[in-house]
């Protein structure tokens, strides 16, 4: 046996195992990206979550001016923390739009009295249909929306606190 | 004292409110009435991969959203919608991540050439062997 087949087996170890370390280095990103982004925003209309607040259909996004459309619901654990990042947004002029995944209106009402409300309008989606259409797999998620109502930028997981720069920074691209 | 504890642990457990509290879709776990239609649906479902529990089906997850993916199906195919139509339709959405069913992408040529690779291969190394043995 010649010395480089002798040595083949070892290599192929060597070879699998810094695969290995390297997979486990840089784990997979496992997060589902939404192909809509650079597409028009799909045709829908939602009604009012609330009685006080009007629901959200698409053409409210079409208005000349960007915005932020955050997909949230109640039961989401990880929105009461980012519904008070929202506050902060909705202080410095940017308009949030939501859409309440499969909730109640007892329910959502409770959630923004508890949590503080950022919402101009909110859109009931009770079977996810807008979510699924969005291309968004999970609450919370966000879309920057620009003026003529195209998607420019989804935001997988919560808007933190330090995410604040980005998502101004994204709006601030598309106007 | 104690089980009453766990029970309570169980119950309260943040996995158990991390989803909602409205009833299921009408449509996820519903036969349509046609057969015929239900095994469109029911075939298509079983190649559509689940947002929430990557790896497994919209036919077999049990997750909120994959219920609301059958309800989807079920009610286009009702329809009169094809598969394949809701199969491109939520492609446009979510990539070809989406399906299980292999594309014609460059990314997936690999998969396709790999048997032609492999019987290639084969049918060399049995040439060699062939040779060997006549000598």
């Amino acid at each position: 046996m010649s010395k480089a087949v002798r040595f083949a087996p070892l290599a192929l170890l060597v070879a699998i195992i810094a695969a290995l370390v390297w997979r486990l280095a840089t784990p997979v990103d496992t997060d589902v990206h939404s192909a809509m982004e650079g597409k028009q925003i799909p045709l829908f209309k939602l009604p009012a979550a609330l009685p006080s607040k009007p629901g959200l259909s698409s053409s409210d996004l079409a208005s000349g001016e960007p915005h932020l459309v955050n997909v949230f619901a109640s039961w989401c654990v990880p929105c009461v923390t980012e519904v008070k990042v929202l506050q902060i947004l909705k202080e410095s002029g940017v308009p949030v739009e939501g859409i309440a995944i499969r909730d109640r209106a007892d329910d959502l009402a409770d959630f923004l009295a508890r949590n503080g409300d950022p919402y101009e309008r909110i859109g009931r989606d009770a079977q996810s249909e807008v979510q699924i259409a969005l291309g968004s797999s999970g609450v919370p998620e966000s879309f920057v929306v620009d003026g003529k109502g195209v998607i420019r930028y989804q935001h997988i997981g919560p808007i933190e606190r330090s995410d604040v720069p980005l998502i101004l920074t994204k709006l601030e691209q598309v106007r | 004292m104690r089980r009453l504890f766990i029970f309570l642990a169980i119950c309260f457990a943040q996995p158990s409110l991390a989803d909602s509290s409205l009833p299921a879709a009408y449509w996820s776990n519903r036969q349509l009435p046609d057969a015929k239609q239900e095994a469109q649906a029911q075939a298509l479902m079983e190649q559509l991969r689940c947002l929430v529990c990557q790896g497994q089906s919209i036919a077999d997850s049990d997750a909120e959203l994959a219920g609301d993916m059958r309800d989807l199906v079920r009610r286009r195919i009702a329809a009169g919608e094809k598969p394949s139509a809701i199969r491109t339709w939520l492609i446009q959405r979510y990539g070809t991540w989406i399906s299980y069913k292999p594309t014609t992408e460059p990314a997936a040529w690999p998969l396709w050439l790999a048997p032609l690779a492999l019987l290639l291969i084969g049918a060399w190394l049995l040439r060699h062997r062939i040779r060997l043995r006549k000598r």
